[in-house]
């Protein structure tokens, strides 16, 4: 099994490294492009024994604990199996 | 009275606020590993500068879940002092006991200069020898010193007083223009409801002597020294 996580500053935090990327995105002539905001995004191999149920709790756990900042960042978990 | 001074893998100013309380405080210092877990022989503990854990993740992120940190929070909970120094003020954050984060310099620069900061408030054990509004001169180097916090944080700050120093000009005029990495508010530096946990982004300490360009951060740790002595006697 395998978990993603999606990690992304909240609206409204300024994230310059995707206002620097949006311009060199500019540069290089790509046209339309209203706004690029980077995140992260965590791969978690999970071992056989774990549960769906079980798995989906303690990354959502993690994702909220260690993976994001609450203060500052949102999260997302998928749970591939 | 007893300073500590905590050392995590990436620590890299541990040293030069060791010598600053052995050399201009006077008095004995330890370094206490990450791995330590007994505070007890101490009065005071500094979480210094630099790049615990290689800022991986979030700048402090990895720092909050070594072993000393429960303990910090025991020892900052029973009211004993606690001084967070740049990556210490970043773990702070992280750890819960500083509200806010400090997120990347809205110019994206890592910023290495000496700044000025406006003292806010002597009503802390870290600033009561000097005068409210005094102009310190005092380095920063960071890449995530972008400090933010929702509004009501904000308010609470401001309503209690808990903005302790804010990047201004040399006359003292907090302005846009020296407000080098983006904080909200301009905030330098903040301290925790009760006034005994404080984190700045400026290195006070290495700002002890004019050699170095400026001995403004001598008042912080006069007043630490002071505050620690009076608890003593």
């Amino acid at each position: 099994m395998k978990a993603k996580v999606y990690v992304n500053l909240k609206p409204g935090i300024l994230d310059p490294q995707g206002k620097a990327i949006h311009h060199s995105v500019e540069l290089l002539g790509f046209k339309g492009i209203a706004d690029i905001r980077q995140g992260k995004y965590f791969e978690i191999a999970i071992d056989s024994s774990v549960g769906e149920d079980q798995a989906r709790e303690a990354i959502g756990r993690m994702a909220r604990d260690v993976l994001s900042n609450p203060i500052i960042e949102d999260y997302r978990v998928e749970i591939e199996a | 009275m007893k300073f500590g001074v905590i050392v995590f893998p990436g620590s890299n100013c541990d040293h030069d606020a060791y010598h600053v309380i052995s050399k201009h405080v006077g008095q004995p210092v330890d370094f206490i590993w990450h791995r330590d877990t007994d505070l007890t022989s101490f009065d005071a503990v500094i979480i210094p500068g630099g790049f615990s854990y290689g800022d991986y993740l979030r700048a402090g992120a990895l720092a909050r879940f070594s072993p000393v940190m429960n303990e910090v929070k025991k020892f900052a909970n029973a009211g004993r002092i606690v001084l967070g120094i740049c990556n210490g003020f970043q773990i702070l954050c992280e750890a819960g006991l500083l509200p806010g984060a400090l997120i990347r310099n809205r110019e994206l620069h890592f910023i290495c200069e000496h700044v000025c900061v406006r003292l806010e408030t002597s009503d802390t054990p870290f600033t009561w020898q000097v005068n409210p509004g005094a102009v310190l001169r005092l380095p920063i180097a960071h890449a995530d010193g972008n400090y933010v916090c929702d509004h009501a944080t904000l308010d609470e700050l401001r309503r209690e007083e808990r903005i302790v120093f804010r990047y201004c000009d040399q006359q003292g005029n907090v302005t846009e223009k020296a407000n080098l990495n983006g904080s909200l508010d301009n905030i330098a530096g903040i301290c925790n409801r009760e006034r005994n946990v404080l984190g700045l982004m400026p290195h006070p300490e290495r700002a002890c002597e004019e050699l170095l360009g400026s001995s403004d951060g001598r008042g912080i740790f006069r007043s630490l020294a002071a505050t620690l002595a009076a608890a003593a006697a």
